[in-house]
């Protein structure tokens, strides 16, 4: 589905990646752990072509993407989700969702406005409001609809558990049970474990913009040291 | 009682082509983040259009609002090409780059304009239908006052429904705030940004072809619109449309009432106006802080220390200067005299804007408070000239203590209007108090000292002042005091953070910036031996702009670069007919050359040619 291969990123002159490669299989949900800066909204946003000097290979269903307007990549099936939510806080949601809505593709699931509030009951209840009028756990709930609404076939979710209470993080974690179900490939940035282990097939962990660990979730457990060594606070 | 109806109505009417062309300038710069200058243009040339279908067709009522359409849609079309062939290369640019674009697209169409139409004014029809007055309170109502005052508000509904009921408007509204993540959403900016270009131009053209039942048609039409259109959507809050409609009832009311009790007032009245409402309101009636997203744009590199190679280069050209009026004649003197004191006033702009991080539009204020103040105490109090030269850019800087206060509390393009308002003021001041600065007619005798009185000798004055800011603004760049602007301009939160004092350093950064330009004016003023308004106006502060842009403002080297070839590029290019549309394209051949500037493609082409250097010209 797609495949990173030894991908260097830098803004000005500050280096934020040093060769990273990791793959995304068909509806696998793969979690890429690692502490603050540790470069994966980086590498999220290099995937969606929103950082422009970068070197090494993206491969996404064997084109490359790399140098591809952002617009494009979305296009191809590609959904972004970014970290800071950036929902559109002077539109209603409903036109939050409009923003987002493409047509429907033969090869990725459609959602619907109706499909989406079922998952998103508070957002059903809102639909008139403003994106500013709503709580951080509704806006986060609301940028992913928004993507979705572009009937993707692959999502980047950028630490989606990040500033949300615990009620909701549980939420998002059936949320993304969903996609998985739903037949979507998932790569979700994330600092807290836990929450990864429980959504998540695999794990990459990254640290100062390289990759340093691949592998399950099983292994990192029986070696509590590499957690320790690059997730610890 | 009906007479201050009738002044209402005249207001009102007023109001609506303000906001017809304001509206337009709203909408591109909230999609696109471009400063428009090219929009007053696009305001004259759908008036003349308007003219030469409407006098063409002479078909009645349905042929003459069909002319205004047409007229507009040309306009539209004009504004979709100039997006599409230069605008579109530089939106990598870095911010306010694309202003430069548009200044050089505004001097081609001033000749374009002057050589399809001529230079005569042009008288248009009146609307077939509405070229009569009603009585309304017993006083004459234009009938066509009346229909404008109706399609305003129309034209704002218009535009409401296309915002809120068209996905197209829905996606303009979301790129308004966040244009990057439109982008990530799978809409490619690209046609967004040319369909808001031309709703844009449409609309400016729509309320220049609106104008010629009103007022005849000339070639100042450009200018004179885009001071009041920028206040206007100012106050309204950028990017707001329906802001911009408030704002211009309410500055066009006011001034409607304003000219009854103190005529002189409605040259500075907009402007009076904005700066109170900025300074109530930061963002604009109608605005909101712009979006942190506008897009991933690269840190500055830290400005280094010259290399050894680029010092001796340096001082190479500095000995060349110090020693060109024993083999040149005087005139080429005279022309350095202009491009050193162009220099310096660039320098300092760029030191307000690289380093301080804040945009002037209104940079010539302080250089004509300077020049004014040099020439007044020479004049009124008898004062010599090195006494007038030392004490005049005091004043100037007191100019620049007493705006800064304010402007730096802004931020962004606000900022870069109120700095445009206070030179207005100023500026509108001096024009108006005939008893105290002589008015339009200036004031005039203020040559250099007896000795000093050769071309050659006052050169070296003007070569020791001018050069002397200079070295003085780049040592201030590499003090602590200049580390810390830059601190603050790449990061305001951060350096507030480390307990730095950010309003009271931009403050202090202005300061110096606006006593350097001060000392620049006084180096100007006995240079030419007279000082008029126009060292205060909006096209000198544009001047400096260019200069400063042109030649690249992430580099010290910058607006040396800019100043040097605007001054003698304009020397050459004024002798020849049609100059503005020549140097309107040099301007586009740079743009599109060096987005960077020519700092920045120096620097370039040094690379180019010497693979193991870097680029020594910071």
């Amino acid at each position: 589905m797609l495949e990173v291969a030894n991908l260097n990123a830098r803004y000005g002159r500050a280096q934020i990646l040093n060769g990273v490669s990791l793959s995304l299989g068909q509806n696998e949900v793969v979690a890429v752990l690692g502490r603050n800066g540790a470069g994966k909204s980086t590498t999220m946003k290099s995937i969606m072509g929103m950082v422009r000097q970068k070197t090494g290979q993206i491969t996404y269903e064997g084109q490359s993407i790399l140098g591809k307007p952002s617009h494009a990549i979305c296009r191809a099936g590609v959904g972004y989700v970014p970290e800071e939510r950036r929902i559109f806080g002077e539109l209603t949601v409903e036109e939050n969702l409009e923003v987002g809505r493409r047509d429907k593709r033969d090869d990725a699931p459609e959602w619907t406005l109706e499909h989406l509030f079922e998952l998103f009951p508070n957002l059903s209840e809102r639909r008139k409001n403003l994106g500013k009028q709503l709580s951080g756990g509704e806006q986060q709930m609301l940028t992913i609809a928004r993507t979705l609404m572009g009937n993707p076939k692959m999502v980047l979710l950028d630490e989606p558990s990040e500033g949300i209470a615990p009620v909701i993080v549980e939420q998002m974690a059936n949320v993304i049970a969903e996609l998985k179900r739903e037949g979507l490939s998932v790569l979700i940035s994330e600092q807290n474990l836990h929450f990864a282990r429980l959504v998540s097939d695999r794990a990459y962990i990254i640290e100062k913009g390289s990759v340093c660990y691949d592998g399950t979730f099983g292994h990192l457990d029986q070696n509590p040291e590499i957690s320790n060594k690059y997730l610890a606070v | 009682m009906g007479f201050y109806f009738a002044q209402l109505l005249t207001g009102l009417a007023n109001a609506s082509s303000l906001f017809l062309i304001a509206s337009g300038l709203s909408i591109i710069f909230g999609v696109t983040r471009i400063v428009n200058f090219a929009h007053g243009s696009f305001y004259m040339v759908g008036a003349y259009l308007a003219y030469t279908i409407v006098t063409a067709l002479n078909g009645g009522i349905f042929g003459f609002w069909f002319s205004i359409i047409a007229a507009a849609a040309i306009v539209g079309v004009i504004g979709l090409l100039i997006e599409m062939t230069i605008l579109r290369r530089i939106y990598r640019a870095p911010e306010l780059f694309q202003l430069v674009a548009t200044f050089g697209v505004v001097l081609i169409f001033q000749d374009a304009t002057l050589a399809i139409w001529g230079a005569e004014d042009l008288l248009g029809p009146r609307a077939p239908g509405l070229d009569r007055a009603v009585r309304i309170m017993g006083e004459p109502i234009p009938e066509y006052d009346l229909a404008l005052i109706a399609i305003g508000p129309a034209v704002l509904a218009g535009i409401w429904l296309l915002f809120h009921k068209t996905r197209w408007g829905v996606l303009v509204r979301a790129a308004t705030e966040d244009r990057e993540m439109v982008g990530a959403l799978g809409v490619n900016q690209a046609w967004l940004f040319s369909a808001a270009f031309v709703l844009g131009a449409f609309l400016a053209g729509l309320g220049g072809a609106l104008q010629i039942p009103r007022e005849a048609v000339s070639l100042q039409m450009d200018l004179s619109i885009i001071g009041e259109a920028f206040v206007v959507v100012v106050i309204g809050g950028m990017g707001s449309v329906s802001g911009a409609f408030v704002a211009a009832v309410l500055i066009s009311v006011l001034n409607a009432f304003a000219i009854l009790i103190f005529p002189q007032i409605s040259i500075v009245l907009p402007f009076i106006v904005m700066a109170v409402v900025l300074i109530l309101r930061p963002y604009g009636l109608f605005g909101k802080p712009g979006s942190e997203h506008v897009g991933t744009e690269e840190p500055e590199q830290p400005l280094k220390l010259m290399s050894q190679k680029s010092t001796m280069v340096l001082l190479a050209a500095v000995m060349v200067l110090a020693f060109s009026p024993a083999v040149t004649a005087d005139f080429t003197s005279i022309l350095l005299v202009d491009v050193m004191v162009a220099t310096l006033f660039a320098v300092s702009l760029h030191f307000m804007m690289g380093i301080g991080g804040m945009v002037s539009f209104g940079h010539a204020a302080y250089f004509g408070v300077g020049a004014y103040a040099a020439a007044m105490m020479v004049k009124f109090l008898g004062f010599g000239m090195l006494p007038a030269m030392l004490l005049a850019p005091f004043f100037a800087a007191a100019a620049a203590l007493f705006f800064g206060w304010f402007c730096v509390r802004l931020s962004g393009v606000y900022l870069a209007m109120l700095t445009m308002a206070a030179a207005q003021i100023l500026w509108g001041v001096t024009f108006q108090w005939q008893a105290f600065t002589g008015g339009d007619d200036g004031i005039l005798g203020v040559w250099p000292a007896e000795w000093a009185s050769s071309d050659k000798v006052y050169f070296y004055i003007a070569f020791v002042l001018c050069l002397g800011g200079i070295w003085f603004l780049r040592r201030v760049a590499h003090s602590p005091f200049g580390y810390t602007l830059r601190g603050i301009r790449d990061s305001q939160t951060r350096a507030e953070a480390i307990g730095v004092d950010t309003k009271f350093h931009q403050w202090m950064g202005f300061v110096v910036a606006g006593s350097l330009a001060g000392l620049a004016g006084v180096v100007f003023a006995f240079s030419k031996g007279s000082v008029f308004p126009d060292t205060l106006g909006i096209a000198q502060s544009i001047d400096g702009l260019i200069m400063v842009l042109l030649g690249g403002i992430h580099a010290l080297a910058g607006p040396i670069f800019g100043a040097v070839a605007f001054v003698m590029i304009e020397d050459w290019v004024t002798r020849l007919d049609y100059w503005r549309f020549i140097f309107g394209g040099i301007i586009l051949v740079v743009v599109l050359l060096a987005p960077d500037g020519i700092a920045g493609g120096v620097n370039r082409l040094i690379r180019a040619i010497l693979p193991n250097q870097k680029g020594g010209a910071a």
